[in-house]
């Protein structure tokens, strides 16, 4: 092999591999991503059977409703919409009515929105980025520098 | 006044940082023997500096002085000594002394134990260590001094978070940071070769070691974090691919690269360019986890409480250190020599083909990291990338990897026989195809990809023992023989067998325990049964304790198999009394390398509480497998070729010799 193939079947070797993976990663960007949806973007517009997303806001006072097997049912809030929430699990610590919470799933047909895992942050004063977003967009949010209102 | 102590010795090490910036590299540059000098003394002194300011802070922990603004943040004075111990890095300042200390150690080591480098690559250096540490020092005197005061000391401190009392504060952090910031001195002699533009053979044999340590204590230290996540948090889970995990795993990805791509450089003077650059993007990627967990950018289990302040400081000093090191590259990088030759097929093929994959997987992990920030900044799109990206994407390019792996070590340098090669696999691939086939008929067709798992598992274990067997002619020359040989092996040859068989054993572990564990989620009253995988764990109610610094609700469990007592299980829910913080502790039983586990969720009124329970086969594998690459990484530093060092050119010696003595 000359100096020029071997360096050749570097470079090629090289870009097969970057190739590879930027496919992979363009595909997984295209396909694995799950968007961030408030109770408001829900009501306002269709989301497509089965399609993952990542559902936030508050969990609704007194809507937490416990059954047998760890099945729980609560209701995400971000003050002008409300979706139910069923779930199936043990719920994280800092679970509580009135706190924010950020849940994954699917929404079936009727409307309820079944989540396969429940998210509220290890500090008590925590509000996930995006609740705090959802929450201002509705102008209730009045952490921070309590701006919104 | 001991406070102010640590913090003058801090702005005082400050200071001499500057000077080290400076002094040694001019001296290198002109050739002053003096001035060189400076750097070793220098970077002692800053280091022992920085040592007197974090006892300092540590003292005001133990002794609860709660008019230290960060102790009383982070400390309650009825904590246990260990936890207010470890509490000084279990917040952002303390946790930035620790990384500072470490940065400028391994500025001293390199001072003290570089005796046989060149002098103008040792002042040199030293010289850009001084650079980030003063960067770094500069950052914490100015948006994180951990040694402000309060006018009028509260009582009573704020407790530290619940999450964080545990054993594996005292040991996760302090081995991550070795690992991270070891990276620095790889990036510190990256630079000086570019600045001196020279890539000799004593640079080349001191790379390697660095990146080993370095990247043996990132390895230990990723595992405990991932253990102690999984102890901890009661999820079960032992990764998440959260974003800041993902920070120490990059680095950890890259410096494998580097690991590998140094060895090409030391034995064959090849790839230096591509060693020059991967040692700069390792520490970069150090850099940028530090930003990610520290400026506010991301929310995650694991970021710090945040100021915006710091974090444009931060972006500042990355854009900096890494803008700067790769435009020197850019400019400087054509300079150093290119050697050695090799066919595609060689060893140095093999860890070619070792950087492109783990290079790939890099920046995969870096995209899935990034990519939701930058989508938020500039489209205000939220979304999340989770779990499945990373299968998709870090999956498929490990695959590859991983059935190479076997190859690289067998291939001779410079020209090597693929067909020779596999030969001597044979053994390694009959032994992964019986696996396979084994754990097809043992769990039947429903998972397919599980079986072939393990049957890459099990290959890239034999192959690291066939590697050992082939190099000691085992079957050629009798075992007897062998067996003398095997104490011979180089230890680098050990190493690299180890740390390839911890790999495989890793494997194993993820596989198994995540295709074969069994979940059951119930609701249990006192006398009721859940079955996982053959065991039966009995409810036998609950009780409440008391423990120093919090209140907890113990379940009792009993665990059976086939009736007969196995263990005893009581996972809790504690309530720290000074936050009102709640947190579960999850019950662990180990039987052989696999677990039971067991994590309670909330207490009804009737008693009745929600109960998850797994079997994990095999899952302690995988942080064996981790302890198993470090001991290889061990070995590898242990070869007593690394030890003796290149000797110096002969006019190299008389040049330093007729500089007068100080």
């Amino acid at each position: 092999m000359t100096r020029k193939q071997r360096r050749l079947t570097l470079i090629g070797s090289a870009g097969a591999v970057l190739a590879l993976a930027l496919g992979l990663i363009l595909f997984a960007l295209n396909d694995q991503i799950v968007f961030f949806q408030s109770p408001s973007d829900i009501a306002s517009q269709q989301i497509p059977d089965g399609q993952r997303i990542r559902l936030g806001g508050l969990v609704e006072d007194g809507s937490v409703e416990r059954s047998d097997d760890a099945h729980v049912k609560f209701r995400v809030t971000d003050t002008a919409h409300s979706v139910a929430v069923t779930y199936q699990g043990i719920l994280p610590d800092l679970f509580r009515e009135g706190q924010g919470v950020v849940t994954e799933g699917v929404l079936t047909p009727d409307g309820i929105f079944v989540a396969d895992s429940v998210l509220a942050k290890h500090d008590e004063n925590y509000m996930p980025k995006e609740v705090a977003e959802a929450l201002k967009g509705q102008g209730h949010w009045q952490g921070g520098e309590g701006a919104a209102n | 006044m001991l406070v102010e102590l640590g913090h003058y010795a801090l702005v005082l090490a400050f200071a001499l940082t500057l000077v080290v910036s400076v002094v040694p590299l001019w001296g290198a540059l002109n050739g002053d023997g003096r001035l060189m000098a400076v750097a070793t003394p220098v970077s002692v002194t800053v280091f022992f500096l920085v040592l007197v300011s974090f006892a300092v802070l540590t003292g005001a922990y133990v002794a609860s002085d709660f008019s230290v603004v960060n102790v009383y943040e982070n400390s309650h004075s009825a904590k246990p000594l260990l936890f207010k111990i470890t509490g000084v890095w279990g917040n952002h300042e303390g946790s930035m002394l620790l990384w500072v200390l470490i940065l400028v150690f391994f500025g001293a080591l390199v001072g003290v134990f570089g005796g046989n480098l060149p002098d103008d690559l040792r002042a040199t250096t030293l010289a850009v260590q001084g650079w980030i540490s003063a960067g770094f020092l500069l950052f914490m005197l100015a948006t994180s001094n951990p040694f402000n005061r309060y006018e009028n000391p509260p009582i009573e401190g704020n407790d530290l978070n619940p999450i964080l009392q545990d054993i594996g504060l005292a040991i996760h952090p302090p081995l991550l940071y070795v690992g991270y910031v070891g990276f620095s001195i790889t990036f510190s002699f990256a630079v000086a070769a570019l600045i001196l533009g020279r890539t000799d053979a004593a640079w080349a044999r001191w790379v390697r070691p660095w990146t080993l340590l370095a990247w043996s204590f990132l390895t230990l230290g990723i595992a405990m974090g991932s253990y102690w996540a999984y102890y901890e948090l009661g999820w079960g889970g032992w990764w998440f691919w959260d974003p800041v995990e993902n920070a120490s795993f990059m680095p950890w990805l890259a410096g494998t690269a580097l690991l590998h791509s140094a060895i090409v450089m030391e034995k064959r003077e090849a790839l230096k360019v591509w060693t020059v650059l991967l040692a700069i993007f390792t520490f970069s990627l150090s850099l940028l986890g530090a930003f990610l967990v520290r400026s506010g950018v991301l929310t995650s289990v694991h970021a710090f409480a945040t100021d915006p302040s710091r974090g444009v400081f931060i972006l500042g000093l990355l854009c900096l250190f890494i803008g700067g090191s790769l435009s020197l590259f850019a400019w400087r990088a054509p300079m150093l020599k290119q050697g050695g030759l090799f066919a595609p097929i060689s060893r140095e093929g093999g860890l070619v083909l070792n950087n492109l994959f783990l290079t790939a997987a890099t920046a995969a992990v870096l995209v899935g990291t990034l990519y939701p920030l930058v989508l938020d900044a500039i489209t205000g799109e939220m979304i999340s990338v989770g779990e499945p990206f990373f299968y998709l994407t870090f999956g498929p390019l490990m695959v590859p990897l991983l059935m190479a792996v076997p190859f690289g070590p067998i291939l001779a340098w410079k020209r090597g026989d693929l067909l020779a090669a596999s030969q001597r696999l044979y053994a390694a691939f009959g032994l992964a195809l019986l696996m396979t086939l084994f754990t097809f008929w043992l769990w039947g067709m429903e998972r397919v990809l599980a079986p072939l798992g393990v049957g890459l598992a099990v290959w890239v274990m034999a192959g690291a023992i066939s590697e050992i067997v082939t190099r000691v002619k085992f079957f050629e020359i009798g075992p007897k023989r062998g067996f003398a040989r095997l104490y011979g092996l180089p230890g680098s040859a050990w190493g690299t067998a180890t740390a390839h068989f911890g790999i495989g054993v890793t494997v194993l572990g993820i596989v198994t325990s995540s295709a074969f564990q069994e979940e059951q989620v119930r609701t249990m009253r006192p006398g009721d049964t859940v079955n996982v995988s053959g065991y039966e764990l009995t409810f036998d109610g609950s009780v409440p304790r008391r423990g120093p610094n919090f209140v907890e609700e113990v379940g009792h469990f009993t665990v059976r198999e086939g009736g007969a007592f196995v263990a005893e299980m009581e996972p809790s829910k504690r309530v720290y009394t000074a936050r009102q913080m709640p947190t579960t502790e999850a019950a662990i039983h180990t039987i052989g390398f696999s677990q039971v586990y067991v994590s309670l969720g909330e207490r009804r009124n009737d008693g009745a509480v929600d109960v998850r329970a797994y079997y994990k086969p095999l899952i302690t594998l995988i942080w064996i497998g981790c302890v198993i690459m470090a001991l290889g990484a061990a070995f590898s530093m242990a070869d007593r070729r690394l030890r003796v060092g290149a000797p110096k050119p002969a006019a190299k010696r008389k040049q330093s010799a007729s500089v007068p003595a100080e």
